[in-house]
């Protein structure tokens, strides 16, 4: 089975392998450390954002240290711009492996996106046409990181407030070509499903079955905003600022209820709630697989076999 | 539908995200129709929140001293001057204490230009490689006719800032909570900024202990840093300066 990543055996393993199967886990904020650290098993695992520990050392590092010998650490690129139409940074692939080897990660994911061009940061995970040449292109740069780092990372779906003209093909469609090309796995945000299919006027149901799910190695949840279109009709924002909305809770389930207990991700990055609520909500995710966990023990050794 | 040809869809996109006055570009559509204007506006306002959030966070006590909606306004101008060249957030911002020094509404604050200059060095130490500093038995253990040949390696979070006005005593309450009361702003205060190990300092050096400094940290020995010093300050401490970087932290080897 390629798309689920699974503990890779290292011969000079410096943290002790836990396992991410079957967890719920919260984003790892500096704010919530100490009440974290107070804690023994605080959630089922941590996802950092590699650039937040791109640099040489000092808090950050001694921080994710702690954390990563207490629990499985998911290591989430934002910058690394598998979409743009430019080469990858050679020094940002390389500073990307420096961590997956320093951290040993359960898993490894980055995004459907592109955040740099011309030498200018944009800070944001910004859109692509979904044509023959984009996809050749990402499959290349995905290709270029899976071989950098040794392993196969998962890519994760956006969320989209628009269309391009020159798009030739559908979002999953891409999705499902890339897989093929690259055997690389993916990160489900159902969040982005919701947000995106609302915006594009499109049933989640559709997207979700159309997506090829037995290749997703790992979920995210989040709340978004609701804005209005220009005209003036619902436009849902990927604002991480929130709890997990109930539409979105109610598709995780199927979702579960359809693939097995898939490690979980509660996002929550701006307007930061005490740690007791984050992590409230990644026990409600907790919830849900351990429901359909016993249903799946079957399923989930038969899809490792196939 | 246009061609076979690619069109630049990246290059057409970053072209307008930092100019407000620019339509979206064309090839971006809404679904069924409808328009993208608004659509094409949340990416536009991502990035420059994000941005300006991203300086609001690394300088907090800049933003506390000119207020949320003057920083805020401030940063979305700089962002826009300024738009960030590393996909290191952490590094961003590090000529915002030039920008502030030429931003006309801010004459009357001359010393703000210097605090952001320490919030943006407090960061730098915050990142900086970790090393374990140098302590005094190392120091004293060389032979005493060795001593001005000697050379000091900067702990690599060690960093200076040399003001003409109280900067750090301004950072230092605007960081802290409470009142902020009344500063004599036009004392000179030179920075030391450590991370010996996981905590930031932050001290005011004594007279001539910047000039000793800055000529160690660019390779000297130690004579000709003390020699700078005296030239600089007269009453220069060569004991005490000593004494001060390596309870700061501010050290790292010995070379000699």
């Amino acid at each position: 089975m390629i798309g689920r990543i699974k503990a890779i055996d290292k011969m000079s393993s410096v943290f002790p392998a836990h396992r991410v199967e079957g967890k719920a886990g919260a984003g790892l904020k500096p704010e919530h450390l100490y009440a974290i650290l107070e804690q023994a098993d605080a959630v089922g695992f941590f996802e950092v954002h590699a650039e937040n520990y791109m640099g040489a050392g000092g808090p950050p590092h001694a921080a994710l240290t702690r954390i990563r010998n207490d629990y499985p650490v998911s290591l989430h690129g934002i910058c690394m711009s598998i979409g743009g139409p430019e080469p990858l940074d050679r020094d940002h692939l390389a500073r990307f492996k420096a961590l997956v080897e320093r951290y040993e990660p359960a898993l490894v994911s980055e995004h459907l996106a592109w955040s740099t061009h011309d030498n200018l940061f944009f800070n944001d995970l910004l859109p692509l046409p979904y044509t023959r040449q984009t996809l050749a292109r990402v499959a290349d740069h995905i290709d270029e990181v899976q071989e950098a780092i040794g392993r196969p990372i998962l890519l994760e779906n956006p969320s989209t407030y628009l269309q391009f003209e020159q798009s030739t093909m559908s979002e999953t469609d891409f999705i499902g070509e890339i897989v093929r090309r690259t055997s690389c796995g993916l990160l489900l945000d159902v969040n982005n499903v919701f947000v995106s299919s609302t915006n594009q006027h499109t049933s989640p149901l559709a997207y979700l079955g159309d997506f090829p799910l037995e290749h997703v190695g790992e979920i995210h949840l989040a709340g978004h905003t609701t804005r209005e279109d220009d005209e003036g009709d619902t436009l849902l924002i990927d604002s991480h600022d929130r709890p997990v909305a109930d539409e979105v809770w109610k598709l995780y389930d199927i979702v579960i209820g359809q693939c097995g207990p898939i490690p979980t991700l509660i996002e929550w990055d701006s307007e930061l709630p005490p740690w007791p609520v984050l992590k409230a909500e990644a026990e409600a995710a907790q919830k849900i697989l351990d429901r359909h966990a016993a249903n799946y023990l079957f399923g989930s050794r038969h899809a490792e076999h196939a | 539908m246009p061609n076979m040809r690619e069109m630049p869809y990246a290059e057409a996109f970053a072209g307008t995200l930092f100019s407000p006055g620019r339509g979206k570009p064309e090839f971006l559509v809404g679904p069924n129709g409808k328009g993208a204007e608004r659509r094409f506006e949340v990416y536009r306002n991502n990035v420059s929140v994000g941005l300006v959030n991203a300086l609001a966070s690394m300088f907090p006590a800049t933003q506390r001293i000119v207020g949320e909606e003057f920083f805020r306004a401030m940063a979305r101008r700089y962002v826009r001057d300024h738009p960030p060249r590393s996909r290191l957030l952490v590094e961003y911002g590090q000529d915002l204490a030039t920008f502030i020094a030429g931003f006309k509404p801010l004459a009357g604050m001359p010393w703000l230009a210097d605090v952001a200059k320490i919030e943006r060095a407090w960061l730098d130490a915050y990142h900086a490689a970790d090393a374990a500093p140098l302590v005094g038995e190392e120091l004293a253990a060389i032979p005493e006719n060795r001593l001005v040949d000697t050379i000091l390696v900067a702990h690599p979070a060690a960093r200076l800032v040399r003001s003409r006005h109280a900067a750090v005593t301004i950072f230092s309450v605007n960081r802290r909570e409470g009142e902020v009361g009344a500063i004599e702003t036009d004392i000179a205060e030179d920075a030391l900024i450590t991370r010996p190990h996981l905590d930031v300092a932050i001290r005011i050096l004594p007279a001539g202990g910047a000039v000793f400094l800055e000529t160690l940290f660019s390779g000297h020995p130690l004579g000709e840093a003390a020699a700078a010093a005296l030239a600089e300050c007269p009453t220069f401490d060569l004991g005490a300066n000593i004494a001060g970087m390596i309870e700061a932290g501010a050290l790292a080897d010995i070379r000699q």
